[in-house]
Order: C-alpha cells, then sequence, then structure tokens
C-alpha cells in the first residue's frame, strides 16, 4: 500500500515535471510570415469578418456587412482592386466570444482568407487579437473603439478604425464641461473596455459632476435598475457608452420611469435612424406604440462619418452605392459605416499594389496615405493603430433630423488637449480608388 | 473479459479512430472534432443525470462555465501548472458546485428543481459582472494554452482534437462502468421509484447529490476543455441558450445512453453547420439566411421527438435488433 501510494506521488511529480506550464510560453511557436500571400490569386482576394448577425448585437449592427458587401460589388463592378475582386466572407458568431473563436479560425485555415477586416465588437474580438498576430493575419479596421487594438509592440497586425472610447470620451466632456456646466452627470455604460476606456475619458473633464455610475450586462436585456438608480441620484444629464440596443432600452426604460435626463450618447449607438427602428419594435414586443421623434427629440451624440442627412461628397458616393446595390436597405448611419470601412480597406490595398503580400498590406496601413470618409484624420502610423482621432458633436432634432452644435474636434488618447480637426478632407474624387 | 477492460478497449479504437481522422482532414475540420468532443462530455454529464437519475437540469452551461473560467484563471495566475492539471482543478471546481446544487436539488422535484437550476444558468455567469477586475466583466477573458510537449512536432488544432478526444473517452470509459454498475443500479432505483428505493436501503438524498456531482464534474470539464481548445472564457459564451441546447442535444440523441450523447454531440456541431452552408448556397435574403440555421435546428429536433420519441440511438438500437430477428427468423423458419 504504501509503496503504491509512494509511486503515485513519483509518477506525479515526474509528469507536473517534464510538462511545462499552460501559461508559459516556449517560444516554440512560429514567427509570421510577412511574405505569405494566402487567399491571393491573379483575380480574387479573399477577406473574411465576424459579425453579430444574429443575437444581442444584432439589432443594427446586422446592416454593417450589408452595406459593407454592396460597397465590395460597386468596387468589384468596376474592375476591383489592381485587377482583382475583393471576395468578402461574412460569418455570423451572435455577438458569442467563443462563437467569434471559432468562426474566425474557420475564416483563416478553411477559408484561407488574406485578412480580417472590420471584425466586431470587443468582447469577441479580444479573443482572436492573439491568435490573428501570432498567425501574421493582417486584422484592419475592427469594428469596436477599445483601446486595446492600438498595440504596435504585442499585435503589429491589429489595427482600429473608429474613434476610440477615449478620446471620444474627452470630446463629450468637454463638451459638456463647456455647454451643460452645472448640472449633475450620471454615466451608463457597456461593463467592459467601452465602459472603462469612456469613463477614463470623460472623468478628465467631469468628474467632479458625476453622480451616478451605471454599468450594464450586454447578456441582460434588463435595465430599469440602471435607470432607477440614475433617477434617484439626480443626473440631469447621462451619458451612454452603448451599443444601439442598449441606447433604445435606455431611452424607453427611462420613458416608462417619467425620467427625462439630457441624453449624451457615444456614436456606436446614436445613429437616429437604426434607433428609430429599434424604439418602434422594441415598444411594438411590449404591447406599445411610441413616438420615436419625441423620445429622441433632443439627444445629443458624438459622430465622426459625415451623416447620412448630410451632401458630403462621402455621403453621395455612399448613397449611389445605396440606390444601386440595396435599395431596400434604409440609408442609416450604421450603413454608412459598412461602406466607409469596406472603401478604406479597399484604399489599403491598393496602396499595398498589384504585388500583394500581408506584409506589404500591413506596410500600407501604416503609410499614414490613407484619408477615409471621416471627418477627422486618421492616426495610423508605425507608432499608432488608433483609428480616427476624433468627432464631432450633433443633436437629434423634432424630426429625427440631427444638426451639428460643435465642429469635429481631435485629440489624442492620453491627457493631450482637445483642438479642432484640420480641415480640408479628401474627397471620393481625390482618390480615385476604381474605374476610368 | 471484464467490464472495464472492454470499455477501456472500445476507447482505445474509438481514439485510434479519432486520430485516424484527425490525420487526414484540414485543421479546422480538427476544431470542430475537438468540439465534439466536449459536447460530448457535457452532455454524456447531462444524460447521467437525466436519463439514469431522472434529475432534471436546466442549467449545466453554468457548470461549463465554472470549468472554463477555472482553467481561465489557473492558466493566467498560476503559468507553472500544466494544462492537463488545469483541466482537472477545473472539474474538481465545478464537482464541488455541482455538490452544493445537488444539495438543493435532492429537496426538489419537477418544476421547481428545473427553476432552481434555470437561476443558476442565469445567475452564474453575472458573476462575470459583480467582479469585472478579476473576471473581466463582458469582456471575459482571453489567453494563450501552451500545451504542445516539447519536441512534438504536430498542428496545433490537431494536437487539440487528440487532447479533448482522450480526455473525452475516459470519461466515457468512467461513466459506462459507473451506470453498468452497482451505483448506475442504484440511480435507476432512485429513478423508478424513491419510496421503494429507500425501502431497499437506499439513501436517496446522498444518491441524487452524487448524481449531481458527476454530471457537473463533466460540465467542468466540457467547459476546461472549451477554454483550452478556444483561450476564452466570457459570460457571452454561457448564456441560457447554451443549458437549452445541451438539454436539446442529449434528448434528439437519446435520453440515458452514452452513444446517443454522442449523437446528441454531433448534431449539436454538425446540423447548424449544414443549415448555413445550405443557406449559403440558396442565396436568400439575409434576414432569413440568419435565422435559418437555428430554425432548422429546432425543426430537426421537433421531427425527432415526435417521430422518434426514443431519440436517434432508440431509433439505431431498435433498427438493429429488428434487422437481427429477421435474421434469425430466415435462418430457422
Amino acid at each position: 500500500m504504501r509503496r503504491t501510494r509512494s509511486a503515485v506521488i513519483f509518477a506525479v511529480a515526474l509528469l507536473l515535471t517534464s510538462c511545462s506550464g499552460a501559461g508559459e510560453s516556449t517560444g516554440g511557436e512560429a514567427g509570421a510570415k510577412a511574405d505569405a500571400a494566402p487567399g491571393v490569386t491573379d483575380d480574387t482576394v479573399v477577406i473574411g469578418t465576424h459579425q453579430p448577425l444574429t443575437g444581442p448585437a444584432a439589432p443594427g449592427y446586422s446592416r454593417i456587412s450589408v452595406a459593407a458587401k454592396a460597397m465590395y460589388d460597386y468596387i468589384n463592378d468596376r474592375g476591383g482592386i489592381n485587377g482583382r475582386r475583393i471576395d468578402y466572407r461574412v460569418e455570423d458568431d451572435g455577438y458569442n466570444p467563443t462563437r467569434t473563436v471559432e468562426v474566425v479560425k474557420q475564416l483563416v485555415l478553411q477559408d484561407e482568407v488574406f485578412a480580417i477586416v472590420g471584425g466586431l465588437g470587443t468582447p469577441t474580438h479580444s479573443k482572436v487579437v492573439q491568435y490573428l498576430n501570432s498567425e501574421g493575419v493582417p486584422d484592419l479596421l475592427v469594428s469596436s473603439g477599445a483601446l486595446q487594438w492600438d498595440d504596435v509592440a504585442k499585435s503589429p497586425t491589429t489595427f482600429g478604425f473608429q474613434v476610440d472610447y477615449t478620446r471620444e470620451g474627452k470630446i463629450q466632456g468637454k463638451y459638456i464641461k463647456e455647454n451643460l456646466s452645472g448640472r449633475k452627470v450620471g454615466l451608463m455604460f457597456q461593463n467592459d473596455d467601452v465602459g472603462r476606456d469612456a469613463q477614463q475619458g470623460l472623468d478628465q473633464f467631469i468628474r467632479p459632476d458625476v453622480v451616478s455610475r451605471q454599468g450594464y450586462d450586454p447578456a441582460n436585456t434588463d435595465v430599469l435598475p440602471q435607470l432607477s438608480a440614475l433617477r434617484d441620484s439626480g443626473a440631469e444629464v447621462v451619458v451612454c457608452s452603448c451599443v444601439p440596443a442598449f441606447t433604445a432600452l435606455m431611452i424607453l426604460t427611462a420613458a416608462r420611469l417619467g425620467y427625462r435626463p439630457q441624453f449624451v450618447v457615444s456614436s456606436i449607438g446614436a445613429d437616429p435612424v437604426t434607433l428609430t427602428g429599434l424604439l418602434q419594435d422594441f415598444a411594438k414586443r411590449g404591447g406599445a406604440e411610441v413616438s420615436a421623434a419625441a423620445l429622441l427629440n433632443g439627444l445629443i451624440g458624438t459622430g465622426y462619418l459625415p451623416d447620412v442627412a448630410s451632401d458630403d461628397p462621402w455621403t453621395l458616393l455612399f448613397r449611389e452605392v445605396h440606390d444601386e446595390y440595396i435599395p431596400d436597405e434604409p440609408f442609416t448611419n450604421t450603413v454608412a459605416f459598412g461602406m466607409a470601412q469596406a472603401y478604406t480597406f479597399a484604399q489599403a490595398l491598393k496602396l499595398a499594389g498589384r504585388d500583394l503580400t500581408r506584409g506589404k498590406l500591413i506596410d500600407a496601413m501604416e503609410s499614414g496615405r490613407i484619408a477615409g470618409p471621416g471627418v477627422t484624420p486618421f492616426a495610423f502610423s508605425d507608432r499608432s493603430h488608433s483609428g480616427y482621432t476624433g468627432a464631432f458633436v450633433f443633436q437629434i432634432g423634432p424630426d429625427t433630423a440631427t444638426k451639428e452644435i460643435q465642429a469635429p474636434m481631435v485629440t489624442d488618447r492620453g491627457n493631450g488637449p482637445v483642438k479642432a480637426a484640420p480641415t480640408g478632407r479628401r474627397t471620393p474624387e481625390d482618390i480615385a480608388l476604381v474605374g476610368a | 473479459m471484464s467490464l472495464l477492460v472492454r470499455h477501456l478497449l472500445l476507447a482505445l479504437l474509438a481514439l485510434a479512430a479519432v486520430v485516424t481522422l484527425s490525420l487526414v482532414v484540414d485543421p479546422f475540420t480538427n476544431v470542430r472534432i475537438a468540439t465534439v468532443g466536449y459536447y460530448l462530455v457535457a452532455v454524456a454529464g447531462l444524460t447521467l443525470l437525466t436519463g439514469t437519475n431522472g434529475q432534471i437540469s436546466l442549467g449545466h452551461g453554468a457548470f461549463m462555465f465554472i470549468g472554463a473560467y477555472t482553467v481561465a484563471l489557473l492558466v493566467i495566475h498560476v503559468p507553472g501548472f500544466p494544462f492537463w492539471l488545469d483541466l482537472l482543478l477545473a472539474a474538481f471546481a465545478a464537482g464541488l458546485a455541482g455538490a452544493l446544487t445537488g444539495a438543493a436539488a435532492a429537496r426538489l422535484h419537477g418544476p421547481y428543481l428545473a427553476g432552481a437550476t434555470l437561476a443558476l444558468a442565469v445567475g452564474l455567469p453575472a458573476l462575470t459582472q459583480r467582479f469585472p477586475d478579476a473576471l473581466g466583466g463582458s469582456n471575459g477573458l482571453a489567453f494563450t494554452v501552451h500545451s504542445l510537449p516539447a519536441g512534438l512536432a504536430v498542428p496545433q488544432t490537431r494536437w487539440q482534437a487528440w487532447v479533448v478526444w482522450t480526455t473525452a473517452l475516459l470519461v466515457l470509459v468512467l461513466l459506462a462502468n459507473v451506470t453498468r454498475g452497482r451505483f448506475g443500479r442504484i440511480l435507476r432505483a432512485v429513478r423508478d421509484d424513491e419510496v421503494s428505493a429507500a425501502l431497499a436501503g437506499i439513501h436517496i438524498g446522498r444518491t441524487k447529490i452524487l448524481a449531481f456531482l458527476l454530471s457537473a464534474t463533466c460540465g467542468g470539464l466540457a467547459g476546461g476543455l472549451q477554454a483550452f481548445l478556444l483561450g476564452t472564457a466570457a459570460p457571452g459564451s454561457f448564456t441560457l441558450a447554451l443549458s437549452l441546447s445541451l438539454l436539446a442535444a442529449m434528448v434528439l440523441g437519446g435520453v440515458g445512453s452514452l452513444w446517443g450523447a454522442f449523437w446528441g454531440a454531433l448534431a449539436l456541431v454538425y446540423v447548424p453547420v449544414w443549415a448555413n452552408d445550405l443557406t449559403h448556397g440558396l442565396d436568400l435574403g439575409t434576414d432569413v439566411a440568419q435565422h435559418l440555421p437555428l430554425a432548422v435546428f429546432g425543426v430537426v429536433l421537433v421531427a425527432v421527438v415526435l417521430v422518434f420519441p426514443r431519440g436517434i440511438h432508440g431509433t439505431v438500437t431498435r433498427l438493429v435488433s429488428a434487422i437481427r430477428k429477421k435474421e434469425s427468423h430466415e435462418k430457422n423458419p
């Protein structure tokens, strides 16, 4: 008996010492190859993305890939990029991180994509960054404003797209401090990087005015406790760093409580057309009719792409693509987002040249020559992989039309000042992406 | 030949089959094979609880949650532990939680038990909100599991499939022996008639708790394997839908049999894939295409329950025995 026991202990000790730890890198992983070009043939380049076509983030966001597809079709029908058609593969991850890992592995291992473009969501995409970087797959224009995409040393192939939540928080915070001074502020945020990064920016300006901080989990659609707490704290301004579904839930719940603060909503959840649809949809499911216009009236939001109601040259291009390829789809800011993202990728692909490799695509992204449809410049360089550097502030009017109430401002992700954005944006004609 | 030896030989055969399969398919199919493996562990645990012991659990996703987070926290905070120790501890942690749940469950029946376990599935992932610094909030945890022994040069996904299936087959051998032996008879006696089981000297409460413990251990191991395979643990992956799909897979495969658990796990992974390929091929509108895979899974489930009430495995065994009967009839008219 004693002998067996010591044998067991010995065996366990042997096993313990012979294996290296699960959390320790053995350094044996193969390095990424910059001259690789899987998914590229003479006439096509295959790219992939993971999107929430179902699940809690699907309302609103499921239209992004539809719009991106339309933009790629537009480009392909005009000769493609450097003689290659873009083959865009969309996989549904349902905003479920486990599914994200599965579908991204599917795209990389089975579909052998050249790059992942616009993977959506912080909780989802953060689970595949390490994998994509260790495989050397370009991971471009992530659809999330978390700061973590901008980490050149650890994630050299990952690039952001939209303005990060800290920059946006700083611009919102400064606006509130200057224009809504002295009011009590409540914060409502998604309980992950979205909330943390946004507060990092907001707190630089309005920390003393904040009376309540409420987080929500995207898996739980009941926000009554948070709204009750905000009302009880006496907050007169509520800043919401929320996805569209939760902006809508927040507005409806506040209305139910008879609570009417000034809402300030981040770009990720402030598209009036998307919100109108969601408000009507959610209210109908609850057995009520609401006037979305009345509920949205006065809402303040931030944005970094030209509004779809404007006559910006980029909006005109997007509308042309929309009318030609997806005329039945409502023309929303979310649609513009998908198109802007697709256009930006196509631009990088063009800069990378006909003799395409993954390394060249990364170099093109870092070249500083990408100037997309946004109202502020990108931060892309070999030292920063941040996307847009700033935003403008708008307010929704009684007819759900938006009006710019503060011109575009730019700032950095640290403690730097918030200043006016440079003027003189490039137009689609300047860039001349496709055709003659 | 003793039961254990026979089961071990069968498991070795199955492992050889999985290894052979993993050698011929592409790297991503290996991920799918491994996915079937960890779902198999979870469904097998559930089928022991429901099929053999007659208790229902709507909250097995919660045990997977515990397993996955145990592996995640160990990999991040105790990087020196080898992966198999992490998996063992994940199973242990979930087993502990299962024993606690079982202690409460032993006093509950039918809808009350369903409700209690349902609360577990809904409530437990909310822990991540309560402790966002340790558990990563809604974002969860991301990590890389280094498991490939030095000197073994096989592709990562193939190795992962081997690890998952070795574990899964060990679990199956264990469960097969448990259900065939004395304890299995006790479990069934409690399921069929608690009063007569008690009269026969069986401690009802203890049996139910043990059944829950075993079942939760499997759930935790499945969660741990998932974390090992995918390098992530996030609350968004352990929703109520997961617990319900495990239950659906069990019913689909055939309640109470380990083969049924295998069919169920296979269906859980491959029916949505096939439905997805189908919808991609049909060129449908996006609104239809997005929801069709789920609808197909639902239709398959309803159809199986209506047409083959004993699940896939029940139908297979009935077919096999019918063929045998016919053959023996023909031989001896």
